[in-house]
């Protein structure tokens, strides 16, 4: 067993945390440079270029690049042959994010309670997801995540006998209705498949996977929600989303739940393996 | 051609404001989100005659720093709020995102680049809680701006930006 002990999870975390909020990510700005080449809306131009800008300044002064600095969500990826020494794994990887949240100024935005809307001001608990893998490695990957872009999410339980179009036009319908409130251009991550746990989870996998459309049908979903002239913020144009990922995972023979999660150009993620 | 704003503002003020507008706030503009506005409505801590509100909430402030990162947060979601101030002299609001111009009658909606919040906060110039300190960055603010960029996004006209 290979041995890592929690304070090296913990600092970890901690660093990711402040990297990804005031680091864009390359593949993240490569895009919206390419989008700002391809945008027809003057508006819409002096939109990416004041994005583009503000990542410039976030990174340099170490500021957040939103102030809506999110969940923290953690995703675990943890060998079998991973002994953790010296403490809770879970307590580990909320330390680092209690941490690295005061110690990047980051607004904490998670309340403890969904109804007395009590915020405790540690941006705790983070959310964490956890697979077990071969391997002796960990891999530690973050991403924070507004509140603006997630509740423009949605899932929608499909018969098994639906049609693909049927389930693209849900897709493009979501982001329709709700796109132009959650900070477009957009980052689309599409699950389908699972259960109703499930879906939504393999949409925001999707999201961590390096920006890009790659499959036939991803870049026929993002060609459509282009033409559909959401533009920057909304106010007209042709970049309403830098890129759509779909995950599929097997599901119920009654069953095809479609989720579609929703993610700003703000788009944070981090990762490092120990 | 950018047009300039200054609060207090009046009816005229805000008449000659036409969607799609490019303008430019200095001066003071009060800072509020969703709990804010939940008790404002109930009882104002002061006097909204003429007032800008901005829908946000910032980073910490560091060290040496005015302010910290201070983007726009969904507008849609102060709706239910927002005929109420508008009866108590709201004049302008800024957010980001679609909106009913229903819901706006008698004020002005502006949007700002959401997402561009380390650059907004370069605008503004002094910052201070002026109630419901308790809500934590949720507070109360009031903030000065210098150059504030804002786009027109529904007019008093009730013409709309947004398709």
């Amino acid at each position: 067993m290979r041995q890592i002990p929690t304070k090296k999870i913990a600092d970890t975390v901690n660093a990711l945390c402040l990297q990804a909020n005031t680091e864009l990510t390359s593949d993240v700005e490569k895009a919206l440079k390419q989008a700002l080449k391809q945008e027809t809306s003057k508006t819409g131009r002096e939109i990416l270029q004041q994005i583009l800008e503000n990542a410039k300044i976030a990174r340099k002064e170490k500021l957040p690049i939103c102030q809506d600095c999110g969940l923290a969500f953690i995703f675990i990826e943890i060998g079998q042959e991973v002994k953790v020494t010296d403490g809770s794994l879970t307590k580990a990887i909320n330390d680092g994010v209690k941490q690295g949240y005061k110690q990047g100024y980051l607004r904490k935005s998670t309340t403890s309670d969904p109804l007395t809307r009590e915020n405790p001001g540690t941006n705790l608990p983070a959310m964490v997801h956890t697979e077990i893998v071969p391997g002796n490695k960990l891999k530690i990957t973050v991403m924070t995540k507004g509140g603006g872009a997630e509740n423009c999410s949605a899932i929608k339980m499909f018969k098994p006998t639906s049609s693909k179009n049927e389930i693209d036009d849900f897709i493009v319908a979501t982001v329709k209705n709700n796109g132009a409130n959650a900070c477009p251009p957009l980052i689309i991550g599409v699950g389908i498949g699972g259960s109703f746990d499930q879906a939504p989870l393999l949409a925001k996998k999707s999201l961590l996977r390096k920006v890009g459309s790659s499959s036939k049908w991803e870049k026929e979903l993002l060609n459509k929600i282009n033409r559909l002239g959401i533009g920057p913020m909304g106010l007209g144009g042709k970049a309403t989303a830098l890129t759509l990922h779909l995950k599929k995972g097997p599901c119920h023979i009654s069953s095809l739940p479609v989720a579609v999660n929703i993610e700003c150009h703000a788009h944070r993620v981090k990762s490092t393996i120990i | 051609m950018h047009i300039e704003l200054k609060a207090p503002l009046s009816d005229n003020d805000i008449k000659k404001l036409k969607v799609g507008d490019k303008v430019l706030i200095a001066g003071k503009i009060l800072v509020a989100r969703d709990l804010a506005h939940q008790k404002m409505v109930k009882k104002s801590p002061l006097d909204l005659n003429g007032s800008i509100i901005y829908y946000a909430s910032p980073t910490p402030t560091p060290p040496h720093y005015t302010i910290g990162s201070i983007g726009p947060t969904t507008a849609t979601r102060m709706d239910a709020f927002t005929p109420a101030l508008i009866r108590k002299g709201i004049k302008i609001t800024i957010g980001k995102g679609k909106r009913d111009p229903k819901v706006m009658a008698g004020s002005v909606y502006l949007v700002v680049p959401g997402g561009a919040a380390a650059l907004l906060s370069k605008s503004v110039v002094n910052s201070k809680v002026l109630a419901y300190a308790e809500l934590g960055s949720e507070a109360l603010r009031e903030i000065e701006v210098v150059g504030f960029p804002a786009i027109v996004a529904i007019d008093l006209k009730g013409r709309s930006i947004f398709k």
